[in-house]
């Protein structure tokens, strides 16, 4: 495949996206949308990384979590939002790098880095659900603990403190973040460096005997997803104006996985439409009490691991009749057969 | 010399109800590699069994030690049969699948017994050592632990069912030729751990506060223990579980609980960064 239609492609995706996003207003409101838009840059950082990288991170949202604390406790101390933003791309980019230097270099894999990438959040989670009381402080931000952090200033126009961005023009903000980050993460993968991420994906020991260091490639990819995350984590703080421990919560990161792997995994449109069905049927479940909400969520998962494997994006690209060229689901996930393997070696 | 008695007390406790909620863990996934993510909601189940049954009039004993395996037995086997056979050898497919199915059971539970809290008190009193009050369940707790992993170990290694078991799990083909047939084996393992897991809830539902949401603490310390545990079935979750538990208590009486929640979870990241095969990987590889 050469690189002109890819090209091509990906200006029409960003144009049927900007099409769609610019129309959304007309059906639904502006506060809903701007977290449904949220939400699907959340799961394209996730999409990234497992469906192209083939890491399966079970802490997306310790980096989500990274970001929103980050922005509220920089907006508190700083006033204006403009550095707490990059703040809160830089600091989940950071220990995202860090975090994943440790793993890969320590050649951890498959069932190991879950259980990593989950340690990690839950010791998040149960750190800032215990910093209640003055003591726990960043500057002049307490963290709060359990009740997490009320009250900072939300996103404005840069140098300008006054001018609050929120509403119809915070949703603007969303949308051209989202089409920024897809058009990064489609140019990302078409670049040398993301071709090589698949390969790693689809044959480590193989990328590695052909030069490449699968470990240097794995972890600045995981850092990229990490700041991505940490972008929807800055966006959302300024949607709910008050960050809780609850964003580092298993629900969280469960969440951003159901939406992968509903949506489809390996496309980039996937995890996108995955949150924004998954989110919006959440909101619309929330306005009902019969059934209780986490337990579709469940049975959606369940049911879209057994009968969908493919997901949403699978289903559509297979009714398109150009799926085999279209949606590339990563051939073995995550490292199965390699577990069994050893298995038979036990 | 009352007060090391009591922390020598405490320690002990922590490092058996370590290994008590890890026993069914370490059967489903050590043996057989099913990452089973409703593993918390497992325990909550045998909870809710025993508390519900025991509220009903059924005795307390038998509420925990019989009523509660068997249930949660049952549940495994329907799962068993519904979801996790479909997807044997697909890992991470299995890992979304139990996750989804934890999300289901919380959601069930909250429709059936609310988000209220739920308890019985522990039918063993406490007793003073010195000056202090000690929590004579707690004893009990760790007897319970102790004569579980000796039956474990007894069954693994001296029954034909549990050499039969071993056998299927390392050559699922071997066993099949031999006449054996997997697939009931699998099921009757998957039977077996979730029961050691409907044990352990119920066991230890005298000491929480139940809620539905009550699984979650659970499942992230269980496969903390089992994996940095490492391949033997036993001796991995009893050697993690000593480390994790001691560090744990140690930092909890230095400072405070959470401080001791967070070091067992660094403790955890270090051991597997530098002993990513778990403990037995490295050390004691040939014992069960």
């Amino acid at each position: 495949m050469s690189a002109r239609p890819q090209l091509r492609g990906t200006f029409v995706a960003l144009a049927a996206g900007a099409a769609i996003l610019a129309l959304a207003p007309l059906v639904a409101e502006t506060y809903t949308l701007s977290v449904l838009v949220i939400y699907a840059i959340l799961a394209l950082s996730l999409g990234l990384i497992w469906g192209f990288g083939g890491i399966l991170c079970f802490g997306q949202a310790a980096f989500y979590g990274l970001g929103a604390y980050t922005y509220a406790i920089a907006a508190i101390n700083i006033g204006e939002s403009t550095l707490p933003v990059l703040l809160g791309i830089a600091v989940p980019f950071a220990f995202a790098f860090v975090l994943g230097a440790v793993m890969f270099y320590g050649r951890l894999s498959d069932v190991y880095l879950g259980v990593v990438t989950l340690v990690v959040t839950l010791i998040f989670f149960r750190f800032m659900n215990a910093t209640a009381g003055p003591a726990f402080a960043i500057g002049e931000a307490r963290l709060g603990g359990f009740n997490g952090i009320p009250g900072f200033p939300i996103l404005n126009v840069p140098g300008q403190p006054r001018w609050e961005i929120y509403d119809g023009a915070f949703y603007a903000v969303c949308a051209v973040a989202l089409l920024l980050v897809y058009g990064l993460v489609r140019w990302l993968l078409a670049s040398p460096f993301g071709r090589v991420a698949v390969a790693i994906r689809e044959n480590e020991g193989r990328a590695e005997l052909m030069g490449y260091d699968a470990r240097l490639r794995k972890t600045v990819l995981f850092a990229v997803g990490g700041g991505i995350a940490g972008l929807a984590g800055v966006l959302y703080a300024s949607w709910a104006e008050i960050v809780t421990p609850g964003l580092f919560s298993l629900a969280q990161s469960a969440e951003i996985i159901v939406w992968c792997i509903v949506g489809g995994l390996g496309t980039l449109a996937g995890p996108i439409i995955g949150a924004v069905v998954l989110g919006y049927a959440k909101f619309l479940l929330g306005q009902q009490s019969v059934i209780d909400n986490t337990l579709i969520l469940g049975a959606i998962l369940v049911l879209s691991v057994l009968l969908m494997p493919r997901g949403i994006a699978g289903v559509l690209g297979a009714a398109w009749g150009r799926a085999p060229r279209r949606a590339r689901r990563p051939r073995r996930r995550a490292g199965a057969p390699r577990r069994l393997r050893s298995l038979d070696r036990a | 010399m009352d007060l090391a008695g009591v922390i020598a007390i405490e320690v002990v406790y922590s490092v058996a109800s370590l290994i008590l909620i890890s026993a069914g863990l370490a059967v489903i996934f050590g043996m057989m590699r099913v990452i089973n993510l409703a593993h918390g909601e497992f325990m909550m189940i045998g909870g809710y069994a025993t508390i519900v049954s025991a509220n009903a009039g059924v005795n307390v004993w038998v509420a925990m030690l019989v009523v509660a395996p068997l249930t949660v037995g049952l549940v495994g086997l329907v799962v068993e049969r519904l979801v996790i056979r479909v997807l044997y050898g697909r890992l991470v497919d299995t890992m979304l699948a139990t996750w989804g199915l934890s999300l289901v059971l919380v959601g069930l539970a909250t429709m059936i017994f609310g988000n209220t809290t739920a308890g019985i008190s522990p039918p063993i009193s406490g007793f003073a050592l010195g000056g202090y009050q000690v929590n004579g369940y707690n004893l009990f707790v760790v007897v319970v632990t102790v004569v579980l992993l000796a039956s474990m170990w007894a069954v693994l290694r001296l029954t034909r069912l549990g050499l039969l078991a071993r056998g299927t799990m390392q050559r699922a083909d071997m066993a099949a030729a031999l006449g054996y047939d997997p697939d009931r084996v699998y099921m009757a393992t998957f039977f077996a751990g979730s029961a050691l897991t409907g044990l352990a809830g119920g066991v230890l539902a005298p000491l929480v506060g139940l809620v539905p949401t009550t699984g979650a603490g659970y499942v992230a310390e269980a496969f903390i223990t089992v994996i940095t545990g490492g391949a033997s079935l036993i001796v991995g979750i009893v050697s993690s579980a000593t480390i994790l538990g001691v560090v744990s208590q140690a930092f909890t009486f230095a400072t405070r609980p959470v401080v001791g929640e967070v070091a067992l979870l660094v403790t955890a990241l270090v051991l597997l960064r530098l002993l990513p095969q778990g403990i037995t990987g490295r050390f004691f590889r040939r014992a069960t």
